[in-house]
């Protein structure tokens, strides 16, 4: 069920979100042994946010989100329940405040159930990274769910929880969303306030959602939007209501097709999917241009100098010290800092470390580090050239569908591959959506609707009017949804 | 571009990360794969092209210099691998 048809449930009465939350619980408690899709479940402290939601649903003081039960990509901060990041890093850590997203949520009355599984640091396309154990993927669980927030779209996309948060800092809500049929949401940057949100890379993390539909997708973004004094590269820009446009007409859209995600590379049955949808949108009054990214291929080597450069520098925290984990009888100070991060990261969490010390080091950063930033002018600038001409940009989210846990696990450059549709839009900072389309062979694919800087409500309005025409986004993992 | 393992061990004492020997290789071997990705980036003629650090053409928010945070060294402490009298405590570093 999606978040609004349960909003309107609760509204009339037809069930408190206690008793939601406890059908939510009970399906976890059913399934998530083999999904481990959650990393805490917090059954007590969710029936207790449930009470007081239905206290404030009987009172009339309710929020159009009160009382829905929904889970948290364990990458943001909640007080006094554990934020592990994925990691044995913070395998212990219990942060002494909760992010902004978490404090709005919150505030609005949703109900936490627990906090998902993701790759370590947000740091892969796969969930296989995570110290918790490999998420599996409702359609088929021998396939991957995708990543980095690939718990939260198992949980969703199985109904163990009504929507999720996420974070994409390369992919990482779009490409899962698209692998396990639902819709993901990445704002653009600084639309939603990282404060609190365990930090990759500054320049490109940016929080969303995990959804069953678009009208899913604006209600939740209707929260966690807006500027924060706490975040200091939040956007002080006024937050639309996202549910006024949603039905809008799409009459005269102009969608622009670059060809450079319709080449080479691409499964042709997913491409056959994508044409599909396209067509509909011509049915549905717009327009289609063909246009050009030059850069596009690029968009992969810049984002691995890029994100490795910053996550060196904001992994360099984790020390030992001050919180986190630390190593056993440690000799000396240095001893101290090596061990404790080599016995608690991960390998490609560290291979990422290693990579941007590398590009950032004495010699070598003009080569790299400066290079990529003056390569990520130019596939911004191609972006602000195709949005002269069109409103929205379509393409694939993912050149395949799920891939088999293990397939693409030993190397490195093969798995940063399944980005590679979805990276550059991360370093222009524009918001991206994947809705699902036809499936191929039983599993899901991802249609990927790029937007104008703070468009969220154009992209929105965008799936919405295509999901109301073809019900793709009800179609449900059979066996979680008998 | 193919990184020999004394170079890896130099990046790693840099970041603070201890690469075993018998680990040295396939990381080597890792790194180099990944740099000959990162290396497609110099097909590109980028001279005079202003390097952009940052996706929103922001300025740095100044505010007033007042204090606005409460003292929440206990709380923030309390999480900490060791502490004492206020302070984390790490081995010693000074005879």
């Amino acid at each position: 069920m999606t978040v609004a048809e349960l909003a309107a449930g609760l509204r009339a009465g037809s069930y408190s979100s206690e008793e939601l939350t406890r059908h939510y619980l009970d399906r976890i408690a059913r399934f998530d042994a083999v999904l481990n899709s959650f990393i805490t479940v917090v059954p007590e402290r969710a029936l207790e946010q449930a009470r007081n939601a239905d206290r404030r649903l009987k009172r009339g003081e309710a929020g159009p989100l009160t009382g829905i039960p929904i889970a948290h990509k364990d990458i943001f901060c909640t007080r006094g329940l554990k934020t592990s990041c994925g990691s044995r890093m913070l395998d212990d850590f219990v942060a002494p405040y909760d992010a902004t997203v978490v404090s709005k949520m919150d505030q609005a009355g949703l109900v936490v159930l627990g906090k998902t599984n993701m790759d370590e640091f947000a740091m892969g396309s796969s969930n296989e990274n995570s110290w918790y154990g490999p998420v599996r993927n409702p359609w088929d669980t021998a396939l991957v769910p995708g990543g980095s927030s690939g718990g939260s779209a198992a949980a969703v996309a199985a109904g163990l929880c009504a929507a999720a948060t996420g974070t994409d800092t390369g992919g990482s809500i779009r490409q899962p969303a698209a692998l396990c049929g639902l819709t993901g949401l990445k704002p653009t940057y600084g639309r939603v306030s990282r404060y609190g949100m365990v930090a990759f890379a500054s320049s490109l993390d940016q929080a969303g959602v995990l959804t069953h539909s678009a009208e899913d997708a604006a209600a939740m973004l209707q929260v966690m939007a807006g500027f924060d004094l706490r975040d200091s590269t939040s956007a002080d820009e006024p937050v639309p209501d996202y549910s006024v446009g949603l039905a809008g007409s799409l009459e005269g859209l102009k969608i622009g097709l670059p060809k450079e995600y319709f080449g080479e590379g691409l499964d042709g049955a997913i491409a056959h999917s994508i044409r599909q949808a396209i067509d509909e949108f011509r049915s549905l009054g717009a327009t289609l241009v063909e246009i050009s990214l030059p850069n596009t291929a690029l968009a992969i080597p810049t984002y691995y100098v890029v994100a490795p450069a910053e996550c060196s520098s904001n992994l360099a925290r984790y020390d030992g010290v001050r919180f986190g984990y630390r190593c056993e009888a440690p000799q000396d100070l240095e001893d101290l800092y090596q061990r404790s991060r080599s016995e608690a990261l991960g390998s490609e969490v560290k291979r990422r470390i290693l990579i941007g010390t590398y590009a950032l080091s004495a010699g070598y950063y003009d080569a790299y580090y400066l290079k990529a930033q003056q390569i990520r002018r130019l596939i911004s600038e191609d972006f602000r050239q195709a949005f002269a001409q069109v409103d929205v940009i379509m393409g694939p989210t993912t050149p395949s569908t799920a891939f088999a846990i293990g397939e693409k696990a030993k190397d490195p450059v093969t798995m940063y591959l399944s980005d590679i549709y979805t990276i550059a839009v991360n370093l222009a900072g524009l918001p991206g959506m994947s809705i699902p389309v036809a499936p191929v062979s039983g599993r899901p694919v991802g249609l990927q609707i790029v937007g104008n800087y703070f468009r969220e409500a154009q992209l929105l309005n965008v799936a919405h009017r295509l999901q109301q025409a073809t019900g793709w986004h009800l179609k449900h993992p059979g066996d979680y949804w008998a | 571009m193919s990184l020999e393992k004394s170079q890896v061990e130099k990046i790693a004492h840099l970041a603070r990360l201890r690469v075993n020997d018998e680990e040295l290789e396939q990381v080597a071997g890792d790194l180099s794969s990944i740099l000959d990705l990162v290396e497609q980036m110099n097909a590109v003629d980028t001279r005079g092209v202003i390097p952009m650090a940052h996706p929103l053409d922001m300025v740095q928010r100044l505010r007033s210099d007042r204090v606005t945070e409460e003292d929440q060294r206990d709380l923030f402490q309390s999480i900490a691998p060791a502490t004492e009298k206020g302070l984390y405590l790490v081995p010693r570093v000074v005879e």
